[in-house]
C-alpha cells in the first residue's frame, strides 16, 4: 500500500475521503486548550517569578565557584553520610553544575509555561528533487559531457581512470613504517624469545631479591621476573617485562603429575612458569593453593600447574609454558635457558605443535 | 672386653665416660633433631590441655581428636600439624573457623572465642608440629613508614595481591564459588597472618621471600589507601567500569530522561 | 533551475518592510552588526527557512540530542583536558602531591593524569565530567536507535541517516576505548593488552597489524601518542563531519511524528525554532551539561591514582573495560577455546570470532536491517509518521532479542563480578551464558512478539467495545458488567492510522517472469508471512459502525446478562493476501 507523499499537500483530505486505508477519519488538529498561565494572571506572575529565580541564582552560584576555586584547599575532605570526598571538586562542581542546570531549567520553565504554545503546521515536501530539477540536471550534464569532450577522446577518461587509482598508491605506501615488518627474522628476535637465559636467576618481582628453594614453602607462590631486567629501561623494560615475567609455585610432589620429559625442569616440587596467559596475554598471579590450579582475571582461562599448565577452563587454547629452572654454584633457582615456546597470545605463524598437550610425556 | 676393663682404674674414667657419653648424645640430638620450633607458648602445658579441650569440642569433629585431619563424605577437615598459631589466631578470631557447615569456602563470621581461648587453641595445634608463629606486633607495626615505602608497598600489593583481592582490596572471584574476601577494615595483624599461612586457596608468601619489610609496606598502603577518602566523590561500590557504568545509565541516562519527559509533557490544561 | 539573467526588480514592486511596533533596545543596539552581516552573507536569506522551522515535541525526540549535547560537552572537557595532559611513554619518577605513588616509575601520561587529577584545580571534575559524558554519549545514542528502530523511523527516506548514526556509534566506541587508554593506568592498560593480543590473533595478518599499531612489540613506546591522535583529531573530525551530515538529513527530511489527530503523512506539526523549540533544546543543552557537571561532582569515575601506573605484571580482579565494551568483553570470556593448529600456523578462533566477530556483527546487523524490512514489504514509498512498536509486532520481536542477545554478552563481561555479588560459582555463569546467549533471544523474540500482538487486541477492543468506563452494571440475574464508553475520534483515529500489512499467498501467476525473479518473488512473500500472518489488522469502517450502533443503546444486559460483542471470525482477523 503507498503512502501519500502529499508534495506540499496536507493529506487530510485523503484521510478524510479513502474508507479503505482510513476507517476512521481524521478529526483535524485538536483545538489548543489554554494552560493556566494563559488564562491566570497570578499563575502567570508565579511562573515569571520562577523563571527569574531560576536565572537569577545563576551568578551567584558563579560567583561561588571563583570563591570556592581560590579559596578551598586542595587537601579539604567533606565527611557527610557515606561520601568522603574531595571538598574543592565538590563543591566547584556543585556550584557549577547547578549553575548549568539552573539555566535550563529556567529557559526550559519559560517555554512551557510562559511561551505561545499554539502548535504550528508545516508542510512537507517529497524527499525526491522535483522534476524540474532532475530535467534540468539530466539536460546540463548532458551539455557537461559533451563540452568536455570526453566521449570523443575516450583515452582520455580511461587514463584518467588509472591515474587516479594510482595516484593513492604513494600515500598507502608511506605507512609502510608504521611499525617494523614482523618478518620470520624480526618475528624470533621479538615475540619468540624472552630474556631469560641459561643461568639467569629467579627474582622476586619488585625487590628484585633472588630466591632459594629452602625459603619456599609448600603452597608458596612467587612472582618472579628475570634478574637481567634490572638492566634495561624504558620502553625495553616494560616490552621484555611483558614477556619474561614469571610465576613460582611449590607443590608437594605426591599431589602433581610431572611427566618423565619435565622431570629436570623442577626442583623438589617447586615450579616455574611463565606469568603470561597464553589467552591475549593478561598477567596471572590468581593461585589457587590447594586446587593448583591458576586462574587468569581477564577471562577467566584456568590452568592446572599441577599438570604441566594444561587448560582446564576458560578460552585459552594452549598450555601455559613452563620455564626449566635449576640451581646455580651458591644455590639459588636459575633458569636453565629461555621457553621452549613463545610466551604470551596466539599469532598466526607461531608453530603451536611444540606446547604441552594433555597426555604428552 | 680386657681393653675396656684395663683402662678403668683411672678415677676420672667414671666422670669422663658420662661427659662424654652426654657430649655424644647431644651432638646426635643436635644432628638429628628437628630444628627448634617457634610456639606461641613453649613448654606451657596447661595452655596447651586447655586447648586440647576446647578443640575437641569445637574442632575435632572435622579435624579429628588429634588434628589428623579427616575426609570422610562432605566433612573434609585437613590436618592440621603444621599450620602452625599464626594459622589458629587467623581462622578463629576472623570466625572462619569452626566453620558452620561443610563448603568450599569457610565465610568470615562472629568470633565466639574470646582471646585466651584463641591463644590456647593455637597454643595447642602448634604443639602438633612447628608452623608459622602468630607475628610479634613489631612485625606488623606500619606507624613509621614514609611516602616511597607505602608506594613501594602499593606496587608489591599490585604485583602480588590485587590479582585475587582487586586494585583497592574489594575482593574477587575465584573459580567454582570460591572468593578471595574483600581487605577493607581489617587489623594489620590479621593480613599479616593470612600471608604467613595462606588460608584455604589463597598461596603462602613467607617471610623469606616476601620479608617483613615488603609486608608492613603491603599492609600500611592498604591502610593508607582506605584512610583516605574518595577523591572523586561517591564510591559507588568500587567495582570498576562495571559500576561506572550502571550508575551512568540509571542517573546519568535516567534523569536526562526524566527532565526529557518534563521538557516535552503538554501539562494540566485550563479548560 | 535554468532561468534567464534576474532582472532587478523595480521599486513599485518591492515594498519596504515597515517595523511594526516601536523597536527594543537589544533590536535597535544588534540592527547596526545585524546589517553589516546581511550586506556580506545575506543573512536575512539564510535565516529565513529556519527561523520558524517546525519540531514535533515528544520526550523521545529528545534522546539524539542527549547524545548531541553530551558530544559538546566532551569536546568542551576534553578542551581543557588536553592542555594539562602529556600523550608520553616516557618514564619519570613520580614526586607530585598524590603521597601513595611517590617515588615510583611511571609514564609522562599517567603522571600528568595525576597531575590533572590532584594539582590542576578543577581538574578532577573535568577528568570525571569528561568520562561521566563519554559513558552517557554512548548510552545516549544506544537509547536512541533503538527509537528509531522501534518506531520504524530507518524507512525511506531516512536509511542513509540510520547508516550515518550505525557509523557514528561504531566512531563511539573506538573513540571511547581510545580516550580510556591514554592515562596509561593499570585497568586500561590491561585492555591495551587484551587488544594487542586480539589483534595478534587476527589470522595471516595478526602480527603485521599488532607491529603497525604499536610501532613493533608491545606496549612500546607510541601507542599512547597515536591513541592521542586518534581521540584528538581523527575520530572527532570524522563525527564532527557525520554528526552535521545527519542533522542536516533531519532539517531536509524534516522530523517524523507521532499518528494522531491532524497528524499525517503530509505534514509535520509542532514548535516553530524560536522561540519555543530553541529555548527547550537550549534549555536542555543546559540541563545536559549541568547533570553531566553534577555527577563529576559527586560521583567518583576512573580513579587512576588508586589503579596503579600500568605495568606488564601486574593485574586486578574483576578487570572490565568500560560498559560499551563489555559485550566484546563477555563474547571473549564465554568463547570456548577453539584455536586450529595447521602444520606450522596457529589459527586463534577463540579470539578472533568473538573479537572481532561480535563488533562485525553488531554493527552489520544494525546497519542492514532498513534494507532487509525494506525488501520484505517491498515499500517505496516515504514514510514520515512512526509506527507504535505493537503495531509491527515482528520488528519489535527481533529488536528485543537483539538486546536480549547483547544483555547476555554484558552479563557475560562482568561473569566474575556476577559470581562474587550473588554468590555464584563463576564457571556455572560461563557455561550458563554460552547457552543462553542462543537460546534467550529466541525466547525474548516469541515472548515480545506474543505482548505486541496482545497489545494490538487491546487496541482493537477499545476500538470496538470502547474504553472501560468504571461503572459497573449489575444484571437481575446477578452478572456483573462493565460499562465501555466510545472513545474520542482523534484516539480512534490514531489507532487505526497505520496500514495494513499484507502477509501474501505465493504468487500463482507467473507470467513474463523469469526462474529467477520468481524465486526472489516467492522467497518475499515468504517473508512477509513470516512477518505479518500473526498481526492483527484493523477494523473496518463497517465494523466499527456497528460496534458503535451497538453502543449507542444502553447497555443490552440481555436475559443471560451477556455482552453482545462483534468478534470476527478467527480466520478474519489475520489476512492472507492475493
Amino acid at each position: 500500500m503507498s503512502e501519500d507523499t502529499a508534495h506540499g499537500q496536507p493529506g487530510a483530505e485523503l484521510a478524510t475521503l479513502d474508507q479503505e486505508r482510513y476507517p476512521v477519519p481524521d478529526p483535524g488538529l485538536e483545538p489548543h486548550l489554554p494552560r493556566l498561565t494563559d488564562v491566570d494572571e497570578r499563575a502567570a506572575n508565579r511562573a515569571t517569578r520562577q523563571v527569574a529565580t531560576f536565572f537569577g541564582l545563576v551568578p551567584i552560584l558563579c560567583i561561588g565557584f571563583v570563591v570556592v576555586y581560590f579559596a578551598v584547599p586542595g587537601d579539604a575532605w567533606v565527611d557527610f553520610g557515606p561520601l568522603r570526598a574531595n571538598s574543592r571538586n565538590l563543591l566547584l562542581g556543585l556550584t557549577f553544575g547547578l549553575a548549568l542546570l539552573f539555566l535550563g531549567v529556567g529557559a526550559v520553565h519559560w517555554a512551557r509555561k510562559l511561551m505561545d504554545d499554539q502548535e504550528k503546521i508545516d508542510y512537507r515536501h517529497s524527499a525526491a528533487s522535483s522534476d524540474a530539477d532532475k530535467n534540468y540536471m539530466l539536460t546540463e550534464l548532458d551539455k557537461v559531457v559533451d563540452e568536455s569532450r570526453l566521449t570523443r577522446r575516450k583515452v582520455i577518461g580511461r587514463s584518467l581512470i588509472a591515474a587516479l587509482a594510482t595516484i593513492l598508491l604513494p600515500m598507502i605506501v608511506g605507512l609502510a613504517d608504521l611499525g617494523p615488518w614482523p618478518t620470520k627474522k624480526k618475528r624470533a628476535e621479538t615475540i619468540e624469545r624472552t630474556i631469560w637465559a641459561p643461568g639467569i636467576r629467579v627474582v622476586n618481582d619488585v625487590t628484585f631479591q633472588p630466591i632459594k628453594p629452602e625459603n619456599i614453602e609448600v603452597g608458596q607462590l612467587i612472582n618472579g621476573e628475570p634478574a637481567n631486567l634490572q638492566d634495561l629501561e624504558g620502553a625495553e623494560f616494560q616490552i621484555e617485562k611483558a614477556k619474561s615475567a614469571v610465576i613460582v609455585v611449590r607443590m608437594d610432589p605426591n599431589t602433581i603429575t610431572i611427566p618423565p620429559s619435565r622431570q629436570n625442569w623442577q626442583i623438589g616440587g617447586i615450579l616455574c612458569y611463565s606469568k603470561i596467559c597464553t589467552h591475549v596475554g593478561c598477567p596471572i598471579s590468581l593461585w589457587e593453593q590447594q586446587t593448583h590450579h591458576l586462574l587468569c582475571p581477564c577471562h577467566q582461562s584456568t590452568f592446572d600447574l599441577g599438570n604441566s599448565g594444561v587448560v582446564v577452563f576458560g578460552p585459552a587454547a594452549r598450555a601455559l609454558p613452563q620455564l626449566p629452572i635449576a640451581l646455580d654454584a651458591e644455590g639459588y633457582i636459575v633458569a636453565q635457558r629461555d621457553f621452549l615456546v613463545p610466551v604470551g597470545p596466539s599469532f598466526f605463524e607461531r608453530d603451536s605443535r611444540n606446547d604441552f598437550k594433555e597426555g604428552d610425556t | 672386653m680386657r681393653l675396656l676393663s684395663s683402662r678403668r682404674r683411672h678415677p676420672a674414667a667414671k666422670a669422663l665416660l658420662l661427659v662424654s657419653g652426654l657430649f655424644l648424645m647431644g651432638a646426635l640430638y643436635t644432628l638429628i633433631a628437628p630444628p627448634a620450633q617457634v610456639l606461641a607458648d613453649t613448654g606451657n602445658s596447661q595452655q596447651i590441655a586447655e586447648g586440647k579441650a576446647l578443640f575437641a569440642v569445637g574442632c575435632a569433629s572435622c579435624h579429628g581428636l588429634n588434628g589428623e585431619g579427616q575426609v570422610s563424605g562432605t566433612i573434609q577437615g585437613p590436618p592440621l600439624a603444621g599450620v602452625g598459631a599464626a594459622a589458629v589466631d587467623f581462622q578463629v578470631s576472623s570466625g572462619r573457623m569452626p566453620m558452620a557447615r561443610p563448603g568450599e569456602q569457610a565465610p568470615v563470621k562472629p568470633n565466639l572465642y574470646s582471646e585466651e581461648e584463641i591463644a590456647a587453641l593455637a597454643a595447642y595445634v602448634a604443639s602438633l608440629g612447628p608452623g608459622p608463629a602468630i607475628p610479634e606486633p613489631a612485625a606488623y607495626d606500619t606507624s613509621n613508614l614514609s611516602a616511597e615505602d607505602l608506594a613501594r608497598g602499593g606496587e608489591l600489593f599490585r604485583t602480588n595481591c590485587s590479582a585475587c583481592h582487586n586494585f583497592e582490596g574489594a575482593g574477587g572471584a575465584l573459580p567454582n564459588g570460591k572468593y578471595a574476601p574483600p581487605l577493607i577494615g581489617l587489623d594489620n595483624k590479621r593480613i599479616y597472618e593470612a600471608m604467613i599461612t595462606g588460608p584455604q586457596q589463597m598461596p603462602v608468601f613467607d617471610d623469606e621471600v616476601l620479608r617483613p619489610e615488603d609486608k608492613r609496606a603491603i599492609i600500611g598502603y592498604l591502610q593508607s589507601l582506605h584512610e583516605r577518602p574518595t577523591d572523586g566523590g561517591l564510591a559507588l561500590g568500587g567495582l570498576g567500569p562495571v559500576s561506572e557504568g550502571l550508575w551512568a545509565w540509571i542517573i546519568g541516562l535516567g534523569s536526562l530522561i526524566f527532565f526529557a519527559m518534563w521538557i516535552a509533557a503538554k501539562g494540566a490544561k485550563a479548560k | 533551475m535554468a532561468q534567464p539573467a534576474a532582472t532587478v526588480p523595480d521599486d513599485s514592486s518591492v515594498q519596504p518592510v515597515t517595523p511594526q511596533k516601536e523597536l527594543g533596545p537589544v533590536f535597535k543596539a544588534a540592527s547596526g552588526p545585524t546589517k553589516w552581516l546581511d550586506d556580506r552573507i545575506g543573512l536575512a536569506g539564510l535565516g529565513r527557512p529556519f527561523l520558524r522551522k517546525v519540531f514535533p515535541d515528544h520526550w523521545s525526540f529528545l534522546l539524539g540530542e542527549i547524545a548531541l549535547y553530551s558530544f559538546v560537552v566532551l569536546i568542551l572537557s576534553g578542551i581543557f583536558l588536553t592542555i594539562w595532559f602529556k600523550p608520553s611513554m616516557s618514564e619519570i619518577e613520580y614526586q607530585g602531591s598524590y603521597e601513595l605513588l611517590r617515588g615510583l616509575r611511571m609514564s609522562e601520561a599517567y603522571a600528568s593524569t595525576l597531575g590533572l587529577s590532584f594539582d590542576i584545580r578543577g581538574g578532577l571534575l573535568l577528568r570525571q565530567m569528561h568520562h561521566w559524558a563519554a559513558a552517557v554519549f554512548i548510552a545516549a545514542m544506544l537509547t536512541h536507535s533503538l527509537r528509531i528502530f522501534f518506531t520504524g523511523a530507518f524507512r525511506k527516506p531516512r536509511e542513509i541517516n540510520w547508516l550515518i548514526g550505525v557509523a557514528m556509534l561504531t566512531l563511539g566506541l573506538i573513540e571511547g576505548f581510545a580516550g580510556y587508554s591514554l592515562p596509561d593506568d593499570l585497568l586500561s592498560g590491561t585492555g591495551l593488552r587484551f587488544v594487542d593480543g586480539l589483534i595478534r590473533a587476527i589470522p595471516l595478518i595478526g602480527t603485521w597489524a599488532e607491529f603497525f599499531t604499536f610501532a613493533g612489540e608491545f606496549p612500546g613506546s607510541l601507542i599512547i601518542p597515536r591513541l592521542y591522535m586518534v581521540h584528538i583529531l581523527l575520530v572527532p573530525a570524522l563525527l564532527l563531519g557525520l554528526i552535521a551530515a545527519h542533522l542536516a538529513l533531519v532539517v531536509y527530511h524534516k522530523h517524523t511524528q507521532y499518528p494522531g489527530p491532524g497528524r499525517v503523512q503530509g505534514n509535520v506539526v509542532g514548535y516553530p525554532v524560536f522561540p519555543v523549540y530553541a529555548a527547550k533544546a537550549g534549555g536542555f543543552f543546559l540541563i545536559v551539561f549541568g547533570v553531566l557537571t553534577l555527577m563529576g561532582a559527586t560521583m567518583q569515575i576512573n580513579p587512576v591514582w588508586v589503579f596503579g601506573p600500568y605495568n606488564p605484571a601486574e593485574i586486578t580482579a574483576g578487570s572490565q573495560p568500560d560498559w560499551y565494551m563489555g559485550f566484546v568483553e563477555g563474547g571473549i570470556r564465554i568463547m570456548p577455546n577453539w584455536e586450529w593448529h595447521i602444520g606450522s600456523t596457529t589459527w586463534s578462533w577463540n579470539v578472533a570470532i568473538p573479537g572481532l566477530g561480535l563488533m562485525g556483527l553488531f554493527f552489520g546487523l544494525m546497519a542492514i536491517y532498513p534494507f532487509v524490512e525494506a525488501w520484505v514489504t517491498g515499500d517505496k514509498s516515504e514514510h514520515h509518521l512512526l509506527d507504535r512498536p505493537r503495531n509491527n509486532p515482528t520488528r519489535t520481536a527481533f529488536g528485543v532479542a537483539a538486546m536480549t542477545g547483547y544483555a547476555m554478552l554484558w552479563i557475560g563481561g562482568g561473569n566474575d563480578l556476577v559470581a562474587t555479588q550473588f554468590h555464584v560459582s563463576l564457571n556455572s555463569v560461563t557455561y550458563f551464558l554460552r547457552v543462553a546467549v542462543f537460546v534467550a533471544p529466541v525466547l525474548a523474540f516469541l515472548v515480545t512478539k506474543r505482548i505486541c500482538i496482545g497489545l494490538q487486541r487491546a487496541d482493537r477492543d477499545r476500538m470496538l467495545h470502547g474504553a472501560e468506563s468504571g461503572v459497573i452494571d449489575r444484571a437481575p440475574s446477578g452478572k456483573y458488567a462493565e460499562r465501555h464508553r466510545a472513545i474520542s475520534q482523534g484516539e480512534a483515529f490514531k489507532l487505526t492510522q497505520h496500514p495494513d500489512q499484507p502477509a501474501l499467498l505465493p504468487l500463482t501467476d507467473v507470467d513474463g517472469m523469469s526462474v529467477k525473479e520468481i524465486k526472489s518473488e516467492q522467497r518475499r512473500r515468504k517473508a512477509t508471512r513470516f512477518y505479518f500472518i500473526d498481526t492483527l489488522r484493523r477494523p473496518t469502517r463497517a465494523e466499527l459502525e456497528e460496534a458503535a450502533e451497538h453502543h449507542m443503546h444502553p447497555m443490552a444486559i440481555e436475559g443471560d446478562g451477556e455482552h453482545h460483542a462483534i468478534e470476527p471470525e478467527p480466520e478474519e482477523e489475520h489476512h492472507l493476501a492475493k
